[in-house]
């Protein structure tokens, strides 16, 4: 399998703060690959580096060898690269069905279309995608009525919604009851081997990361200090001294 | 549903009988019917998008020049008529009266909807309070500018040609404008409720709870933002022209680019009424002028503080307006409900 993402030697300083600095990554197309790190180490600047969130200040991103990392974010979300947010968004006054509506891929996209009807279709695969995390039942309710991990739930149906060929997620269970994470881990491998989308995972817990990626990229300070099968990684002392603290 | 067009049967009679049913309100219902489309449409922005704008009241007051000018200068010279005070040089015949009109009505919906494209690709850019102020300062300078055309009577003002003397008395004059009022605020009501069930309604609901999200999902946003200024400027613009033939004289400031009255007015009777909401906004301006006219005289002198006092009531203990007061009363009349028995399709989380 070729490669979906090649990031190569990118930086991104915001001031004096070393945010990335010589990052360079590939992502197999199928995979799910691990981004992990400690805290304040880079992984959500990095996302953002690659959605076009900000401009980098230095080297190149590729998706699906197209040179994306000057494109404004909706133009790199069209492509097929979607993110979540670490603090979730969704839209909090509309309810989960119209959330999941207004995330569907237009199947026109101009000025002409900004008044064009919304296919009733799409109210049954939104319904699907809600059943399918679990969020059927709440479907009438307001999204912003929801804890804060059916709200997570429900960022990830959009996604699914828009069909991307490549997610990437931002901590997928931070912040949600542990008893519930194995059936978010359960979905994020349907996710990829029955939709067929490739995941990028920003994963704190080690114990989720391990389970999920075939691959992980571990960074520390802004640099990427090690990457590997999660075995290496498990063993890796870089990565133990870092999530220990000690340089 | 046959409940809702009942309703709106109702409504539609009741619009249609007022000049027979209270002749001597003609001019205060036209003027409420103004205040509704500048109320609806200020919510596109204010309550569907989340973008607070101060700067709605530019097309108001672009829209009444533009109407009464195209009015005048396809059959006089403008300068002339400003100079002269109007009527005493020159007059409309009928045909040249309604022409003008029509035309004038156009164009004063065509241009201030071009300028907002413009503006708008200038400004929406700007987000929360950034976006608020700057509209606020465009407002207070369009006043200063049209203030300062002597084509169109600067400081001074100009008058819009007055009813053909020859075709009938100023009852006639004021069922036409007031039918024609009529029908631009049910032209705007049913527009925005058809363009809020289209992607347009959702974006701009989108944009309001999180445009970051929204364009993190590939919408192009700008795209809605000016579509949605466009379609506020069209109206307001419309609504101007028929307000500065209405009151038959245009004034830079008091009149015209009026964000102390009816720039104010247009914020307070959508948050009144219910943000975001289609019928808050009606609700709003229709409870608002029966307020002002009601209990305006009882203010002599007052009737700003009287005015302020209303606004801190409104945002301190109606927030989301009468609507939103009614749907965190009876969320289930509003559709919020949890689904219990349907439960065919859940798959639970294990
Ligand atoms: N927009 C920003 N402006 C300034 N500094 C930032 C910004 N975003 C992130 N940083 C800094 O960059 C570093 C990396 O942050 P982040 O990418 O969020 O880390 P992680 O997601 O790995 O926890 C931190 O020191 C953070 O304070
Ligand atoms: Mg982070």
């Amino acid at each position: 399998m070729g490669a979906i993402l090649q990031v190569d030697q990118v930086y991104k300083y915001f001031g004096g703060v070393k945010a990335n600095e010589n990052i360079s990554m590939t992502v197999t197309q199928g995979s799910i690959t691990g981004l992990i790190g400690p805290n304040g180490s880079g992984k959500t600047t990095l996302f953002n580096s690659i959605v076009g969130t900000h401009p980098i200040d230095k080297g190149s991103i590729k998706f699906e060898d197209k040179e994306v990392s000057a494109l404004p974010v909706p133009a790199v979300a069209k492509l097929g690269l979607l993110r979540t947010f670490q603090q979730t968004r969704i839209y909090g006054k509309l309810n989960c069905i119209d959330n999941m509506r207004i995330s569907a891929k237009p199947s026109r996209d101009n000025l002409f279309s900004v008044f064009s009807a919304i296919p009733n279709e799409l109210n049954d695969k939104a319904e699907h995608l809600l059943s399918f995390v679990g969020l059927y039942q709440k479907r009438k309710l307001r999204a912003g009525d929801l804890s804060f991990g059916q709200q997570k739930l429900l960022e990830l149906a959009m996604a699914l919604m828009n069909e991307p060929k490549m997610l990437l997620l931002d901590e997928p269970t931070a912040g949600i009851n542990p008893t519930l994470i194995n059936g978010i881990i359960n979905r994020l491998i349907k996710v990829n081997e029955e939709f067929g989308i490739t995941l990028l995972v920003i994963e704190h817990n080690m114990r989720v990361i391990m389970s999920l990626a075939q691959h992980i990229f571990c960074l520390a300070h802004g640099q990427l200090i090690a990457n590997g099968k999660p075995e290496q990684i498990k063993k890796d002392q870089r990565v133990i001294d870092a999530y220990l603290g000690v340089q | 549903m046959n409940q809702k067009a009942i309703l709106y049967l109702a409504l539609l009679a009741f619009g249609i009988a007022v000049p027979f049913m209270f002749p001597a309100y003609k001019l205060q219902i036209s003027i409420m019917w103004i205040l509704v489309v500048l109320s609806l449409t200020w919510d596109v922005q204010g309550g569907q998008m989340g973008y607070n704008t101060f700067g709605n009241i530019m097309f108001f007051g672009l829209g009444m020049y533009i109407c009464s000018s195209f009015q005048i200068g396809i059959f006089f010279p403008l300068a002339e008529w400003t100079a002269s005070g109007g009527e005493k040089t020159f007059i409309h015949t009928p045909t040249q009266f309604f022409q003008g009109f029509f035309i004038g009505i156009i164009f004063a919906g065509i241009i201030p909807a071009l300028v907002a494209a413009i503006i708008g690709y200038g400004i929406l850019g700007l987000r929360g309070h950034y976006f608020a102020i700057c509209t606020l300062g465009l407002a207070i300078a369009a006043g200063e500018l049209a203030g300062g055309i002597e084509l169109v009577g600067a400081g001074q003002g100009m008058t819009s040609p007055p009813w053909p003397k020859n075709i009938g008395d100023t009852e006639l004059r004021s069922e036409f404008f007031y039918y024609i009022c009529f029908v631009l605020m049910i032209s705007t009501f049913l527009f925005l409720r058809w363009a809020y069930t289209t992607r347009f309604g959702l974006v701009l609901n989108a944009i309001r709870d999180n445009e970051d999200k929204a364009e993190a999902m590939g919408i192009n946003t700008m795209r809605y933002k000016i579509s949605g200024w466009v379609v506020s400027a069209f109206f307001v613009g419309i609504a101007g022209g028929l307000m500065g033939n209405m009151i038959g004289y245009i004034e830079p400031v008091e009149t015209a680019f009026a964000g102390r009255t009816f720039g104010v007015f247009m914020v307070v009777m959508a948050i009144l009424g219910g943000k975001g909401t289609l019928w808050g906004p009606v609700i709003g301006a229709i409870a608002f002028h029966i307020f002002k006219e009601g209990f305006w005289t009882f203010f002599l002198g007052w009737q700003y503080v009287a005015l302020g006092a209303l606004i801190v009531i409104v945002v301190i203990f109606f927030p989301e307006g009468i609507m939103g007061w009614l749907r965190e009363k009876y969320p289930d009349r509003f559709g919020e409900v949890i689904d219990e028995e349907d439960r065919k399709a859940q798959v639970e989380l294990k």
